[in-house]
């Protein structure tokens, strides 16, 4: 076999955890795992990819690639994968990753599975498990291909500590100008100095009974003594108290954390199709009725704006 | 400019989901507008309203059922749609290929989709749609502005939001923050009764997934409830993260 690889996502020289969550994994198969990485000024990351199991780091490193630009990205990998020819291309379910996996799965008359959740690799032939309906159903699909080519939830494999040997390999350059048929004009960061939510071991939410901004720095405060992610419900986000980035649910954002804490959130479908896989769910809500008990680990029926300080105290303690 | 949209329908998100014979059932379940693809329609008509766009037409590959879809964004402000018989089986490959197709024999200044479809969605169908009609494409937008011959778009990114500039005719595919979807008036569901849709069949392809297995997640157990004072429940909930979860306090 020719080998999996693994799309580096990284943003001005920082990897995206995800990244190391599927290099961990396939190194556990036992085959030669790949990570690629393009960027602009990249190739001392190779370091770091190694450490988490990539044996080679294929490094395509030009003012091109400075910025995700999907033409360029998908010319320069397929030219690869037609030198190289992996048996296995993952990219994480990210906004590059589905955009860039997408454009490539149609420019090789491919089929692709987007956000698995599990995978069982074989020579030519993936089975990809995906959550559909919201996570209120399952389908196993089987892509056949050469490579065969997945998207993969963030969070949902560990990392591991076997590290690769790390060798580098720098492909030929492939992108045309033609290729470059996006402009990327401007780039805003969200600044915030707490975890990215798609990513954060644990997620403090707030909803509409959070009444407003007072109630979402309660929600802050806690975040921020657990070193967590802030989210919320559309109830939040439609109010005004939160950007639409902070929406988790199914027209939101898909979480996995380790622990995620619902406060004043009612618990409905569409909420729970984002948070429901998390490991561990805790609910702060005054109406003991609430669909989200239904789901959580740990429930208090209480009112959040005297539980949540009070928790922070016996926290601190 | 002649604006597409490609609009699915999907379950209503309240729907319960079972299985019958093996395969998701559609017995008593509600179908709706896909919500990205809603909020893409409501961006074509708006492009309409500033005479950016001079027709929107909305295209939907599905079964007959999906005339529905149709009908709806026709009562929305769209002015004519498109229904391609396919069965609800294509994968995302087929439909691309379907929608390309039809989609290319309009000519359009700009076609417009969701994002992702909100049952198996797979964020696939407008990318791989760009790719077939060699246009570019611009995914998970927040806002647009049309003007010489370019789409200036707003985008959800990975941490953070960016600007892209493409060429059209272009594919573009909607965040639900973009906009807030029109209801239909009554006056606008008696003109869509009347508005032309066109029957096609899809173009004959295969698919290149193939579904071996559907199942249904194990149902969650509600776990610990604390009815107590407020002191109690938050010293109670704070030993549970500590010595259940494990968590590290900062
Ligand atoms: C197509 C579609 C897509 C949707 N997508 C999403 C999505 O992605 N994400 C999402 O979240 N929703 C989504 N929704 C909306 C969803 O149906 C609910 O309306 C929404 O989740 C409700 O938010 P909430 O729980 O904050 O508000 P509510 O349902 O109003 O619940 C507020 C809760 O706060 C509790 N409460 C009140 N005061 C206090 C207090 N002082 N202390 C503690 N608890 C208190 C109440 O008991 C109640 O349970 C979608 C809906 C549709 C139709
Ligand atoms: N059968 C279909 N008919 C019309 N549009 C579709 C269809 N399937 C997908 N789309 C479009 O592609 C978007 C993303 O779908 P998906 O790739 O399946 O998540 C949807 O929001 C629609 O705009």
């Amino acid at each position: 076999m020719a080998g999996t690889w693994v799309f580096v996502e990284q943003k001005d020289g920082n990897i995206r955890k995800v990244t190391f969550e599927m290099l961990s994994e396939l190194k556990k198969g036992g085959d030669e795992v790949s990570a690629v990485l393009f960027g602009k000024g990249v190739e001392g990351l190779a370091t770091d990819l190694a450490k988490y199991g990539a044996d080679k780091v294929y490094v395509a490193d030009d003012d091109v690639f400075a910025a995700y630009n999907t033409g360029a990205y998908v010319a320069q990998i397929t030219a690869m994968i037609k030198e190289y020819k992996p048996n296995c291309v993952l990219f994480a379910h990210s906004f590059n990753g589905r955009d860039m996996a997408s454009r490539l799965a149609q420019k090789l008359d491919a089929g692709l599975a987007t956000d698995a959740v599990a995978a069982e690799i074989t020579a030519g032939k993936g089975i990809f498990t995906r959550a559909i309906y919201a996570g209120k159903a399952i389908a196993k699909v089987e892509v056949a291909g050469d490579p065969v080519l997945a998207t993969i939830r963030p969070g949902v494999w560990d990392v591991g500590d076997t590290a690769g040997a790390g060798e580098v390999v720098k492909p030929a350059l492939a992108v045309t100008p033609a290729d470059v048929y996006q402009v990327q004009k401007s780039f805003a960061a969200t600044v915030s100095a707490r975890p990215d939510l798609a990513e954060a071991a644990i997620v403090v939410s707030g909803g509409r009974g959070c009444k407003g901004a007072e109630g979402i720095t309660l929600v802050e405060q806690l975040a921020d003594v657990l070193g967590a992610a802030v989210g919320g419900s559309r109830a939040s986000v439609d109010s005004g108290w939160l950007g639409h980035e902070y929406q988790v649910g199914q027209t939101g954002k898909v979480v996995l954390p380790n622990l995620y804490i619902a406060c004043g959130i009612s618990g409905a479908i569409q909420h729970l199709a984002g948070m429901s896989s998390s490991k561990n769910i805790a609910a702060i809500n005054t109406d003991t009725e609430a669909p989200i008990f239904n789901v959580s680990d740990f429930g208090v029926v209480s009112d959040l704006f005297k539980t949540i300080p009070l928790l922070i105290g016996e926290l601190k303690k | 400019m002649k604006v597409i949209v490609c609009v699915k329908q999907t379950f209503d998100t309240e729907a319960k989901i079972e299985l019958k014979d093996g395969k998701i059932s559609e017995q008593g379940i509600n179908l709706i507008i896909n919500p990205y693809d809603e909020v893409a329609v409501e961006g074509a008509i708006q492009l309409k309203e500033k005479g950016v766009a001079s027709e929107v037409i909305v295209v939907s590959a599905g079964s007959d059922k999906a005339i529905d879809a149709i009908r709806t964004a026709l009562a929305m402000g769209a002015d004519r749609g498109i229904l391609i018989k396919q069965d609800t089986g294509a994968d995302e490959y087929a439909r691309a290929v379907a929608l390309a197709t039809a989609i290319k024999a309009e000519n359009p200044g700009l076609v417009l989709a969701g994002h992702v479809a909100a049952d198996d969605g797979a964020s696939q169908v407008p990318t791989r749609v760009a790719e077939i009609l060699g246009f570019p494409h611009v995914n998970v937008i927040t806002g647009i502005e049309i003007a010489d011959g370019k789409a200036t778009c707003t985008t959800e990114a990975d941490g953070g939001s960016a600007v892209i500039e493409v060429a059209v005719p272009a594919v573009i595919s909607s965040q639900v923050s973009w906009n807030e979807p029109r209801y239909p008036s009554m006056k606008g569901i008696m003109q869509a009764k009347k508005k032309p849709v066109a029957n096609v069949d899809a173009a004959a392809v295969e698919n290149k997934t193939k579904i071996i297995e559907f199942s249904l997640p194990a149902a969650k157990t509600a776990g610990i409830k604390i009815e107590d004072e407020v002191d109690v429940c938050a010293a109670k909930l704070a030993d549970w993260m500590l010595n259940t979860v494990k968590i590290q306090v900062k």
